[in-house]
């Protein structure tokens, strides 16, 4: 995209076609010719890992929206049907889910390299103010596509976030209810969500060919921060910076991978697998960990418009950023003060995104808001004021110059890595005592079957949680996501289809009307669903006291509890993830016949050790000898409790041991690829250094 | 010198070959989910099980329409004047030679069961209209005969007869 091109191809076909509209001309100038710094690192791979997420993004959600219904009463259900129903749907979703984190994450490193490399200064300027444009849109489409699985999450979420422009003066309410469609959060909004969620991505897309239109008018930067001035400071683009994006590619999608197959929830929250509720509230209501230090940062003002003003500031003023560091010196590398404030505001993020995820109560207020102020003052004061009193150390001469020094010495980052200690125990002695104010609530952790990266569901376990489900817990809790073909289903239960239809058989489904215009009772035939135990909610709480039974299809993945830094840390390599599993094990076995000392229990509720306050509204629903198994195994509350819960696993993902299985498949490929891209990458890189 | 730098190049184009062959392979594997979720879903195809359809209702040049599949069937009982012109035509006469004989089921030889869907470009057919005491198509103007098979106009077959069978004399299961 620089200047007119010197690319002819020999082919008269292409010729013709060039001589009335350079395309190849035009890819050749920008992606095969471009000269590109020889002295890239890979933090610069970001830009290239940034456009595949891009379009696996666009790619997985067109796909995704082709099985997808917005509307207020289908969405959430349409969703699990793309993940149960749907060839790879659980794949797709799951794709499509953690790659917005992943581009979240990219664009993280992508911008913190810009920072410290001083990538936005002159004569880049506009390429930074497109790159936060780029970054704006993509929080908005993040939000909104959040949106779309309509789960409490969802709902609550669009309820807050389109409340902040309530706080515009005047005219704020009006334009909350433009936004809504309505009264309140509801279908007209879900579906303009859905509308704008499929356009912005291509908007974005467009956005990018200007910021690359930009990046190749300026060229890059680079970690030495001068700008190429003769042939031995470049490279030609192809083959050297694309074999080396690939390869930062390919171990980037190891990354990916992991979150895709073996942590699909990790980052996500389990209230989301509750249907969007505009009665009750979620009772900590977080948004995605992308908008943590934004959300922490609107929490740690006590004023509404300020609120807000300082939020979509904390996002606005990198815009200003190319004025407001004034510095000469472009790369950090060489800026003995401004490396070490950089660092100190890198940390100063993380640790606002940790307050984002916090209750905001006590100690989190204060920091958060010691925070928000030291996030400020980095570029309100800080950045100004470094660009007069810095002294930098000198520049290479050219980008040669600083290939040949390379071997130099590298100094530690001392300060930094203090501070990051420092930081690292004051999380870890904070959250050990929040931890051991929560151990007695926290459910112990099980040993099941299904855990790991290669756990499978323990078939017998299954088919007796089956009947526990059947015997006792159907009384009241429906098992709506699951229709009777499901127990014939690979890596369920393992019947056959002929024992899966004689088990539908055995119940009553209404169907009709028929040609009188009657509804009939028929027997249960495999496509059919569980059937519900009371005809509507109504109808569920009137006979249960007033508590709405919840749907079981789901819960082990509704169900959730803190983990606690640094556990939720160590969870990310150990796979675990059977919190749900864990909660409800426990709180079926947690029943006792008089409360502590203390506490008192309202009318109609009974005593139980890991619900929520502790008042649960269902009484004692297993007892030792209830159910007899036909497979000798013990008839205890102990052994019910396991069952159903890993029975009550699978009908929350019954596709999960396709997915661990092609999971090892993908990293077995993926490792090698990577190992080929590492030794072919050298091998072109030879002869450049 | 020179058998060294071959071997070299040797090395090095097995490598490159070896990278662009997993990435090719990596690159259509991926592209099969894709794919493949274009597909009927699970529960799609679970609707589509075989349904039984009662036949008593339908009286002797009467017909019913049931849907299986989403495809809409055609259940006729026909007169004894129906079979017998469908039986005394020469089979190969027509466009799409076929027996009346196997196109229904034997000692059954009323009923014909047929999917109603135009074979020229998927129109649904009116029964009881057309020349030939069968079924006529408004769309491109198909005319179908008494069994179901083409007699006039552009459809080059005749309609398709569904997999069914008799569970009693009065009841069918298609599918």
């Amino acid at each position: 995209m620089s200047g007119p091109s010197e690319y002819q191809p020999t082919n008269p076909a292409l010729q013709w076609i060039e001589r009335r509209l350079p395309l190849l001309g035009l890819m050749h100038s920008s992606f095969v010719a471009y000269p590109t710094p020889r002295n890239l690192n890979y933090w610069w791979t970001f830009g290239a890992i940034l456009s595949l997420m891009l379009g696996v993004q666009i790619l997985t959600g067109v796909i995704l929206a082709m099985h997808y219904t917005p509307e207020a009463t289908m969405a959430f259900r349409s969703v699990e049907s793309i993940v149960r129903d749907v060839n790879y749907g659980w794949l797709l979703r799951n794709m499509h889910a953690s790659g917005a984190s992943m581009f979240f994450f990219a664009v993280y490193i992508h911008m913190f390299r810009g920072l410290y490399y001083g990538s936005y200064k002159e004569p880049r300027e506009i390429l930074w103010i497109l790159g936060v444009i780029i970054y704006l849109l993509m929080m908005a489409t993040g939000f909104m596509g959040y949106v779309l699985p309509w789960g409490q999450m969802s709902f609550w979420g669009a309820t807050v976030i389109t409340n902040l422009f309530s706080a515009v003066p005047y005219v704020g309410d009006s334009i909350v209810t433009l936004l809504w469609g309505g009264y309140s959060v509801g279908n007209p909004t879900l579906n303009r969500f859905f509308s704008l969620h499929y356009l912005l991505p291509f908007v974005i897309a467009g956005v990018v060919v200007l910021h690359v239109w930009a990046l190749h008018v300026a060229g890059q930067n680079n970690p030495a921060g001068v700008d190429a001035k003769t042939e031995k400071d470049t490279v030609p683009f192809t083959p050297y910076a694309t074999i080396k994006d690939m390869f930062g590619v390919s171990c980037f999608l190891l990354f990916f991978a992991w979150f895709i197959f073996y942590m699909p929830n990790y980052l996500g929250d389990a209230d989301n697998y509750i249907p969007a509720n505009p009665g009750v509230t979620p009772a900590h209501i977080v948004p995605e960990w992308y908008y943590l230090p934004f959300y922490a940062i609107l929490r740690s003002i006590p004023n509404k418009l300020a609120g807000v003003t300082a939020m979509f500031s904390a996002i606005i003023v990198l815009a200003f950023l190319p004025w407001l560091d004034a510095a000469k010196t472009r790369s950090s590398k060489y800026r003995p003060l401004a490396k070490q404030f950089f660092w100190i505001f890198v940390v100063v993020c993380v640790l606002l995104g940790y307050l984002g995820a916090q209750p905001p109560e006590g100690i989190y207020v204060i920091a958060g808001r010691i925070l928000t102020f030291c996030y400020f003052a980095y570029f309100l004061v800080l950045l100004p004021l470094l660009s007069r009193i810095e002294k930098p150390r000198p520049v290479p001469n050219s980008i040669a110059d600083d290939v040949l020094a390379k071997t130099g010495s590298k100094t530690a980052p001392m300060v930094s890595t203090v501070i990051a200690l420092m930081v690292a125990g004051t999380l870890f002695a904070g959250s050990a005592q929040n931890a051991r104010a929560e151990e007695e609530m926290s459910p112990p952790s099980q040993k099941w079957s299904f855990a790991g990266p290669v756990g499978k569901f323990d078939r017998g376990s299954l088919q007796r949680g089956l009947q526990v489900y059947k015997e006792v817990c159907s009384a009241c809790h429906a098992l709506s996501y699951i229709a009777f073909r499901n127990l014939a289903d690979p890596g369920g239960p393992g019947y056959s289809e002929a024992q899966a239809a004689a088990f539908a058989a055995d119940y009553k489904i209404k169907d009709g009307p028929n040609d009188q215009g009657e509804m009939f009772d028929r027997p249960g035939r495999p496509a059919d669903y569980f059937p519900s135990p009371f005809a509507n909610e109504p109808a569920a709480r009137a006979a249960n006291g007033g508590a709405l039974p919840p749907d079981l299809s789901l819960i082990t993945k509704a169900r959730s509890y803190e983990r606690g830094f640094p556990m939720f840390v160590f969870d990310f390599f150990t796979q675990f993830q059977e919190q749900g599993p864990n909660y409800v094990d426990a709180l079926l076995q947690g029943f006792e016949e008089k409360p502590p000392a203390g506490v008192t229990i309202p009318e109609g509720s009974y005593y139980n050790k890991y619900f929520p306050g502790h008042a649960i509204k269902m009484p004692k629903p297993l007892n030792d000898g209830q159910v007899t198994f036909s497979d000798g195994s013990p008839a205890t509350v102990a052994q019910y409790a396991k069952d159903v819960t890993t029975f009550l696993m699978w009908t929350a993902e019954p596709h999960m041991e396709a997915r661990k299985r092609l999971g090892l498949q993908v990293f077995v490929f993926l490792i090698l690829f990577a190992g080929l891209m590492y030794f072919t990458k050298k091998k072109v890189w030879a002869d450049a250094h | 010198m020179t058998t060294a730098s071959s071997a070299d190049s040797t090395r090095r184009d097995f490598l490159f070959v070896a990278t662009g062959a997993a990435a090719a392979v990596g690159g259509v594997a991926t592209l099969w989910p894709f794919v493949s979720q274009m597909n009927p879903d699970a529960s799609t195809i679970a609707a589509g099980a075989p349904i039984e359809v009662d036949l008593t209702p339908i009286a002797s040049g009467q017909d019913i329409k049931v849907f299986w599949r989403g495809k809409p069937i055609y259940i006729m009982n026909r007169t004894k004047k129906q079979v017998d012109e469908a039986r005394q035509v020469p089979v190969a006469s027509l466009p799409d030679p076929a027996t009346d004989q196997s196109r229904v089921k034997e000692g059954h030889d009323q009923w014909l069961v047929v999917i109603g869907i135009c074979t020229h470009l998927g129109c649904i057919p009116i029964a009881h209209e057309g020349n030939y005491d069968g079924f006529f198509c408004p769309c491109h103007g198909s005319q179908y005969d008494s069994s179901g098979r083409i007699r006039q106009g552009p459809a080059p077959a005749n309609l398709a007869v569904p997999p069914y069978k008799f569970v009693s004399d009065s009841k069918i299961q298609i599918g």
